[in-house]
């Protein structure tokens, strides 16, 4: 029983890792902030979540365990904030999407006001 | 009714936070929570707290699949070798239904962690919040999926 908690919280170390791997790609990747920060916030998200829920199912203590709980919470509190403020501020200071990006009403809307 | 289970809530996670579970710890975080809890009194006690308890697990659930999902559709997308052909992004307006603060805000967060969706920015008159779309096939179907799906959830746990 023991044993399979093992496993479970080493399977999910490796999938957590993976996806935080994906998300640095995805950063390097992507064309532009605002693509990029999906990929920081979602895969980001994830991935950091695995590993703190692996570290909870090992830890066999409850207060460690339920920091880890806290832990993915603000976590999941945190990363769209950040997201959002990154790219909202970007998006003022006039940082415009990539090239490729197919629609864009926020400009149209901003083009309506002037 | 709903005081007593915030206290309680409150407590446990003081005890989470300092890393404690000690009797005396465990009492000093029963007392600092009823203090905090009197301060908002008046907006804990509300009707219908089952009902409410149920629709707020159901939202999680749903937003805990659609982390999932979203993670790995990013995940897929970043490793597929032909990314740019893939790749539509799109800042697109979405029309919001739910009026209040809280609302709004607990939208804009959930679909920045959803399927291929970004809060940007809400509108002077909060009609309609910009959001940046990953993958833009259908503009329509997005806003449908996300007006059945995390809004009317939403919506349903803040009705009193």
């Amino acid at each position: 029983m023991i044993d399979l908690l093992y496993y479970a919280a080493g399977v999910m170390l490796i999938v957590g890792a993976l996806f935080s791997f994906l998300a640095v790609v995805g950063i390097l990747r992507l064309p532009d902030l605002y693509t990029r920060a999906h990929a920081a916030s979602k895969a980001g998200t994830v991935g950091s979540g695995l590993t703190l829920i692996a570290i909870a199912l090992v830890s066999f203590d409850v207060s460690v365990a339920l920091r880890a709980v806290v832990g993915i919470v603000f976590f999941m509190l945190t990363a769209p904030i950040s997201a959002h403020l990154l790219s909202r501020a970007a998006y003022i200071a006039g940082y415009m999407p990539h090239s490729s990006t197919v629609l864009n009403e926020l400009a149209d809307a901003q083009k309506g006001d002037k | 009714m709903a005081f007593i289970l915030l206290v309680i809530v409150l407590a446990l996670i003081w005890a989470a936070v300092t890393g404690s579970f000690s009797l005396m710890n465990l009492l000093l975080g029963f007392a600092v929570a009823v203090f905090a809890a009197l301060f908002i009194r008046a907006r804990v006690e509300r009707p219908h707290l089952p009902r409410r308890l149920r629709r707020i697990l159901v939202l999680a659930f749903l937003f805990f699949y659609e982390l999932a999902l979203s993670a790995w559709r990013v995940a897929v997308l970043v490793a597929s070798p032909n990314m740019h052909a893939k790749l539509r992004p799109a800042i697109f307006a979405y029309p919001l239904t739910v009026k209040s603060d809280q609302e709004i805000t607990l939208l804009a967060n959930l679909m920045t962690l959803t399927p291929g969706t970004l809060s940007i920015d809400v509108a002077q008159d909060r009609s309609v919040i910009y959001v940046h779309a990953l993958e833009m096939r259908d503009k329509d179907e997005t806003i449908a999926g996300i007006k059945s799906g995390f809004e009317a959830r939403i919506a349903e746990v803040f009705e009193s």
